[in-house]
């Protein structure tokens, strides 16, 4: 890549105005380091992702709302988080995990093991519980 | 507290860190010197294992292992150290600063606070260097950002100890040891040599022939899993290749950039050739994402589009192949 090819497209980067170093060739095809503010390809595959992430959030919130799953399911996905990743932020299986998506089991969960959920997810035990459905 | 530490923002974390570290103690490596000799230039193709519900493709070797091969190669002691204890690792983090070493951590990017939050996702294999501690905060320079910055202790030890894949269990490091002399021609050469045998390696997943085999997959993703997960699969791929320097483009002209400044060090002509063939190899693998995101974005025209973004990776991984034949027949 050459010097003036180095892309300066507006991406999610450029809101923080950070930009990234890139190598690059100047004139006489000896390497330099360059500044990038963002590469639209890049910005495509990440808003694609993040897309992807709100559906699944979205998705999650309907299903608390309509009591099939529990609201832990749903901060999971807020946090951008799988299954393996809570499981080992909380320190419990992964098979417990997924029992305490169940609505019934997560109503009757101790306060111990709801602490270390709302910890993880940085709420409180209230508001764990008390999901609003707005 | 506060060292005089150097800030140098670099393409890549790891050997960002690495070359920042090394400099700070008197020892000035470049950041494509840090990422040839210690190999940093791979490819492994992990289908069996889901990233954000997508197969994985790596473009870089294991957190730490660039280093590693560094201080190994130039006869550097690094000194590492992982705590069970978050008390522990904060004590022997600030012992640190008030002996004036700044200390490189393995860190997770989800609560890096100065990313921007499209950024912030549980990704474990991130490195920065600590340089100071003020009563609120401790001092951050983190390689591929442009300044210094700052964490709260809070921030700090969350980072530390992020949890899943790669948990960096509050993982320092900082070189204990650097030899008045280094023997950077023998360095050069075991480096190459490496990374040679890794991109040729005769397994089906990793090297060439790993790039191959994702070629093959392409054409199939959309038969077998429909488009949008295809879709979803590219996108993917495309994230891990150019994000923050951790891949293909970025990475094949940090490489090149290494080869020009070894056939200054080895006195090799041909170095110097094999270095514009790399930039040309790292220009493919850019339209490669061009033509990637089109796809994801539904925007291209033509009617075969995966089998011709197959063709177009396939294509690289070929020249990859015949480049690295050719890269090691140079340094015999």
């Amino acid at each position: 890549m050459k010097k003036e090819e180095v892309p300066q497209d507006k991406g999610n980067l450029s809101k923080k105005n950070m930009k990234e170093l890139v190598y690059a060739t100047d004139e006489k095809g000896n390497y330099t380091t360059a500044l990038s503010t963002g590469w639209e390809p890049k910005t495509i595959a990440l808003s694609n992702s993040i897309e992807e992430v709100n559906e699944r959030i979205a998705i999650a919130k309907e299903q608390v709302k309509n009591n099939e799953v529990s609201p832990i399911c749903y901060y999971m996905e807020l946090h951008k988080m799988d299954i393996a990743i809570l499981s080992s932020y909380v320190g419990i299986w992964q098979w417990r995990v997924k029992r305490h998506f169940k609505p019934k089991v997560f109503t009757g969960l101790s306060d111990k093991i709801l602490q270390k959920y709302a910890e993880t997810f940085a709420i409180s035990i209230t508001e764990l519980r008390n999901f609003k459905t707005d | 507290m506060e060292t005089n530490f150097t800030h140098h923002q670099s393409a890549h974390c790891e050997n960002g860190v690495a070359s920042n570290l090394l400099k700070h103690n008197g020892l000035n490596i470049s950041e494509p010197m840090v990422f040839g000799i210690g190999s940093g230039l791979f490819f492994v193709y992990l289908p069996f294992i889901k990233i954000n519900y997508a197969p994985a493709t790596s473009y870089r070797p294991m957190p730490g292992q660039i280093f590693g091969k560094l201080a190994k190669r130039l006869g550097l002691k690094i000194k590492r150290q992982k705590f069970s204890n978050i008390a522990n690792a904060i004590k022997a983090l600030d012992e640190n600063l008030k002996n004036n070493i700044p200390t490189g951590l393995q860190v997770g990017v989800y609560n890096l606070t100065y990313f921007p939050d499209e950024y912030r996702f549980h990704f474990n294999a991130h490195n920065l260097v600590v340089y100071g501690k003020t009563e609120t905060d401790y001092l951050i320079s983190d390689p591929v950002m442009e300044t210094v910055t700052i964490l709260t202790h809070e921030e700090l030890n969350k980072v530390r100890f992020a949890k899943g894949a790669f948990a960096p269990r509050g993982q320092m490091y900082y070189p204990i040891q650097i030899p008045a002399t280094v023997d950077l021609k023998s360095a050069i050469i075991k480096g190459i040599k490496n990374t040679c045998r890794d991109m040729l390696a005769p397994i089906p997943i990793i090297g060439f022939r790993g790039i191959k085999m994702v070629a093959r997959q392409i054409r199939k993703w959309p038969i077998k899993h429909g488009t949008q997960k295809a879709n979803h699969y590219l996108a993917q791929m495309v994230r891990m290749q150019e994000e923050i320097g951790t891949g293909g483009g970025g990475f094949r002209f940090i490489y090149a950039a290494f080869l020009q400044e070894a056939s200054v060090v080895l006195e090799n002509e041909k170095l110097k050739e094999l270095s514009l063939e790399m930039t040309a190899i790292g220009d493919l693998w850019r339209d490669f994402a061009v033509e990637a995101s089109r796809i994801y974005k539904n925007r291209s025209t033509q009617v075969d589009v995966y089998n011709t973004i197959a063709d177009q990776l396939l294509n690289i991984a070929n020249k990859e192949e015949e480049f690295f034949k050719k890269l090691k027949l140079t340094i015999k």
